[in-house]
C-alpha cells in the first residue's frame, strides 16, 4: 500500500535554496584578484592615452587649429604646427601599402594555395621571423642596400613619368648628363620600402589566415564545375578573403603610420607639405618626435605629445576600422587579426 | 558450386543451382592483373605543360640577357630581375597561348604571378639578413667584441678595441624589466578577460585593444615626461625596462587573450562538472592546455620588446660602459647600439653597428626558434596529460552508462 510522507503542517514551508553565482572562498580570492589585475592593466593603458590627451590640450589652447593646418615647426619664432609632418607620415605609409599590398596578397595566395604541402609550414614560419626582424635591421637594410637602387629607379621614373605630379622632382632636370644623385635619396619612397617590409608579414600574416579557411565545400565545388586553380581563386578564394584582405592591409597601414627608427634613418628631414614622394626631405611624426625631443622645452615637450596623440588617434582609427572589417566578415569571425 | 567461384565478375545464374547450395559467395579479383587503362595522373603536369613552364623560363632567360645587355641601357642586378620577371610572364603566357585556350593561359600567368611575388618576397627578407650577416661579421672574429665595452673607444679605432658586452647586458636587464611588468599584468589581463567576463571585462578588452595601435614612439615620449622630467628619475635602464614593458603589454595581454579564447570550452566545462573550482579550472585545466601559445605569445612578444629602437631611444640613453644599476645612470641596448653608431659615421662606427645587428638578429632568431619547438609539441608533448584528464572524464561517465556490450555478448 502506498504511504504518503508524514507532512508536519507547523514546520516552516520547503524553500528552494537560493542560487548564488557569487564566488566564495579561494574563488572570490581569485575573481577579485584578475579583476584588479584587470583594472590596473585599464589605469595603465588607459592612462597612456588619458595623460596624451590631457598633454595635448595646452598646445591646441595656444596654437588652435593652426597646430593642425601649420607646415612649418621653428618653435624659435613660435610657429608649430604638424600639417607638413602628417602628410609626410601619410606618404611614407602610402608608399610602402603600394608595395607591401601585392607583394603581401601574393605571397599569402602562395601560401596557401600553390605551395607544396611540405615546405608550407617552414613557409608560414618564415614569415612570422620577417615581422619578428628588429625594425633597425630593416633600416640598414634599406639605408645601406636598397637606397641606390631605390635612387636609380626614381630616376627611371622621373624620366619616364615624370608627368605625373607625384613622381616629380624639384630642382633637378633627368635628362642631364651627369646624374644629380643627391636629389634622389633619403625620400618618403625610400623609407616607404623599408617600412613596407616590415607591413608586408602583419598584412599577408592576416591574408593567409583567412585563406586557410576557405570552406573547402565550397573550394571543390568549383573544381568539380571545371574551374582551373586560378578560378577557385578568383571565383571562392578571394571573395571568401576580401574581409581579411582589407583588415589585414589596414593593420599593415597602422603600423606603417607608426614606424620610427628605419624612418628616422633614411629620410632627411623637411618640414613643408608636399607629395613630390621621390624627391629627397621628408617627415614623420614618429620622426619628428625621436629628433626633437631631445632639447624640447616644457611648450615644445606638450606640442610633441599633441603631435604623438594625433598619430595614436590616427592609428587607433585605423585599426579599429580594421578590426571591424575582419570581424564582420564572413571569413574573418576567428582570425586574430 | 565451382562455375561460381571461379570466374571474376559475379553473374547471376540462379535457376540452375540447386536451392540448397545457393549461398552468397564473393567474386575474388586478380590482384596482380594491370588496370584495364593505365591510370591518368591529373594532379601532376604532363611532359607538354613542364615543357612549357620550363621552356618559357629559359626563353625569358635569353631575352632579359637580349634587353639588358645589348638593346637597352639597364644595367645592375634589379634591372635584370625585373625584365626576367616581365619576361618570364609574358613568355609563359605566348607558350601556353600556342597549346592551350585562354582559360588555361589566364591560370599558368596567374600561378606564374603569384609564385614570382612570393619568390620576390623571399629574395628580400634573404638579402636583408644575407646583406646584415656580409656587412657585419668583421668586427664578430675578434672575441674582444663580446667580452669588451666601448669605454674610452674611439669611433675610428680597429675592431680588436671595444665591443658591444655592454649593450648586451643592458638589454637583457631592460628586458628583463619590461617583462616583469608586461608578463604578470599582460597574462592576468588576459585571463580576467576569458575566465571571468562580464561587463568591465568588455571594457578593459576594448582599451587593450585599442592600446595596441600606440605607437612605440609615443609610449617612450609617456615614460620619458611623465617618469623622467615629472618624476626625476634620470635616464636609465629602468625607464628604459618601463617603456619596454608599457609597449609589451598591450601586444601580450591581447595575443594571449586570442590563446586563451580558443582553449575548448568542454574541458573547462568538464572540469567544473567534476566539482573543481573557478580557480582549480584555469590554474590546472586552461593555463596547462594553453602554455605552448601562451609561452609562443610571450616569446614573440618579447622578440618585439628586445628590437624595438624608439622607446629606448628616449628613455635610457647611450652609457659606452657597463651599467649594471637599472637606476645608476644611462644604459645602452642593442638596438640603441646600432643607431648610435650608424649615426656616428665612421667607416668602422658603421662595422660595429652591423656586428651588433647580427647579434640582435641572433637572439631574435634564437627566441623564434624557441617560440616554434615551445609550440610545435603540442600535438605530441603534452598529449599525455591532455589525455589522462579525458581518461579521467570517460572513467567517469562510464561509470555512469549501462554497460550494453557484455548482455549483447550473452545473447548472440
Amino acid at each position: 500500500m502506498t504511504s504518503l510522507p508524514f507532512v508536519d503542517p507547523s514546520a516552516p514551508e520547503a524553500q528552494p535554496r537560493r542560487i548564488s553565482r557569487k564566488a566564495t572562498g579561494a574563488d572570490a580570492v581569485f575573481v577579485n584578484a584578475s579583476r584588479a589585475i584587470g583594472a590596473s592593466v585599464l589605469v595603465i593603458t588607459g592612462g597612456v592615452g588619458v595623460f596624451l590627451a590631457w598633454q595635448a590640450v595646452p598646445t591646441l589652447r595656444h596654437y588652435g587649429l593652426s597646430f593642425l593646418t601649420e607646415e612649418r615647426w621653428q618653435p624659435e619664432i613660435d610657429v608649430i604646427g604638424i600639417a607638413g609632418v602628417l602628410v609626410g607620415t601619410v606618404s611614407i605609409a602610402l608608399v610602402a601599402m603600394t608595395f607591401a599590398f601585392p607583394l603581401a596578397l601574393l605571397t599569402a595566395l602562395y601560401i596557401s594555395e600553390y605551395a607544396p604541402a611540405r615546405i608550407k609550414g617552414l613557409l608560414v614560419s618564415a614569415v612570422d621571423l620577417m615581422a619578428a626582424i628588429p625594425s633597425i635591421v630593416y633600416g640598414l637594410w634599406g639605408f645601406f642596400l636598397v637606397m641606390p637602387y631605390a635612387a636609380e629607379l626614381a630616376w627611371w621614373l622621373q624620366r619616364n613619368f615624370g608627368w605625373v605630379p607625384f613622381f616629380e622632382i624639384r630642382g633637378t632636370d633627368p635628362d642631364s648628363a651627369v646624374w644629380d644623385t643627391s636629389r634622389y635619396v633619403s625620400s618618403a619612397f625610400c623609407a616607404g620600402i623599408a617600412v613596407a617590409m616590415m607591413v608586408l608579414p602583419m598584412a599577408c600574416a592576416v591574408m593567409r589566415q583567412v585563406f586557410s579557411q576557405t570552406p573547402p565545400g565550397e573550394r571543390e565545388a568549383a573544381l568539380a564545375l571545371g574551374a582551373t586553380k586560378w578560378g577557385v581563386i578568383r571565383s571562392v578564394v578571394l571573395p571568401f578573403g576580401r574581409g581579411g584582405i582589407i583588415g589585414g592591409t589596414m593593420l599593415g597601414l597602422g603600423r606603417a603610420l607608426g614606424e620610427t627608427i628605419a624612418v628616422v634613418l633614411i629620410i632627411s628631414p623637411a618640414f613643408e607639405v608636399k607629395w613630390n614622394v621621390l624627391e629627397i626631405g621628408a617627415n614623420s611624426v614618429s620622426a619628428l618626435i625621436a629628433v626633437q625631443f631631445g632639447d624640447a622645452t616644457p611648450a615644445q615637450l606638450s606640442a610633441l605629445l599633441a603631435a604623438g596623440f594625433v598619430l595614436f588617434l590616427i592609428t587607433l582609427c585605423v585599426n579599429t576600422l580594421a578590426a571591424i572589417i575582419v570581424n564582420r566578415s564572413r571569413s574573418g569571425a576567428d582570425a586574430d587579426a | 558450386m565451382s562455375a561460381l567461384t571461379s570466374t571474376g565478375p559475379v553473374v547471376a545464374e540462379p535457376t540452375t543451382v540447386p536451392a540448397a547450395e545457393r549461398r552468397t559467395t564473393l567474386p575474388t579479383r586478380d590482384a596482380d592483373a594491370p588496370p584495364p587503362v593505365p591510370r591518368r595522373a591529373v594532379g601532376r603536369a604532363n611532359g607538354d605543360e613542364l615543357f612549357a613552364r620550363v621552356g618559357a623560363w629559359i626563353a625569358a632567360l635569353g631575352a632579359t640577357w637580349l634587353v639588358t645587355q645589348r638593346f637597352l641601357p639597364l644595367s645592375g642586378v634589379a634591372w635584370f630581375v625585373i625584365v626576367l620577371l616581365v619576361a618570364g610572364i609574358v613568355m609563359t603566357a605566348l607558350l601556353s597561348a600556342m597549346s592551350t585556350t585562354f582559360v588555361e593561359v589566364r591560370d599558368r600567368v596567374a600561378g606564374v604571378v603569384v609564385t614570382a611575388g612570393a619568390v620576390a618576397v623571399g629574395l628580400a627578407l634573404v638579402s636583408a639578413v644575407v646583406f646584415v650577416f656580409v656587412r657585419g661579421w668583421r668586427p664578430l672574429v675578434h672575441l674582444n667584441f663580446f667580452t669588451d665595452d666601448m669605454a674610452g673607444v674611439e669611433p675610428k679605432a680597429p675592431f680588436t678595441e671595444g665591443g658591444v658586452l655592454h649593450a648586451i647586458i643592458g638589454s637583457g636587464i631592460q628586458l628583463g624589466i619590461g617583462l616583469a611588468v608586461a608578463l604578470p599584468l599582460g597574462i592576468g589581463t588576459a585571463v580576467f578577460m576569458t575566465e571571468v567576463g562580464g561587463r568591465f571585462a568588455r571594457v578593459v578588452r576594448t582599451v587593450v585593444e585599442a592600446m595596441t595601435a600606440l605607437p612605440s614612439i609615443v609610449a617612450g615620449l609617456f615614460i620619458y615626461t611623465t617618469v623622467i622630467l615629472a618624476a626625476g628619475v634620470p635616464r636609465s635602464g629602468l625607464a628604459a625596462g618601463l617603456a619596454i614593458g608599457v609597449m609589451m603589454l598591450p601586444i601580450i595581454a591581447r595575443a594571449a587573450d586570442v590563446v586563451l579564447r580558443v582553449v575548448p570550452g568542454n574541458l573547462r566545462e568538464a572540469s567544473l562538472a567534476l566539482g573543481a573550482s573557478r580557480w582549480r579550472t584555469v590554474w590546472h585545466v586552461v593555463l596547462p592546455t594553453a602554455r605552448p601559445g601562451l609561452a609562443t605569445a610571450v616569446i614573440l612578444g618579447v622578440a618585439r620588446g628586445v628590437g624595438e629602437t624608439s622607446p629606448v631611444l628616449l628613455t635610457s640613453g647611450a652609457a659606452p660602459f657597463i651599467t649594471a644599476n637599472p637606476v645608476g645612470g644611462a644604459m645602452n641596448s642593442l638596438p640603441l647600439f646600432i643607431y648610435t653608431q650608424v649615426r656616428s659615421g665612421e667607416p668602422n662606427a658603421i662595422g660595429r653597428a652591423f656586428g651588433a645587428a647580427v647579434v640582435l638578429m641572433t637572439l631574435v632568431l634564437a627566441l623564434f626558434v624557441i617560440a616554434r619547438l615551445v609550440a610545435r609539441p603540442r600535438r605530441y608533448r603534452s598529449r599525455p596529460p591532455l589525455r589522462r584528464r579525458l581518461v579521467a572524464l570517460l572513467g567517469a561517465t562510464r561509470s555512469i552508462r549501462p554497460r550494453r556490450t557484455r548482455s549483447n555478448g550473452e545473447t548472440a
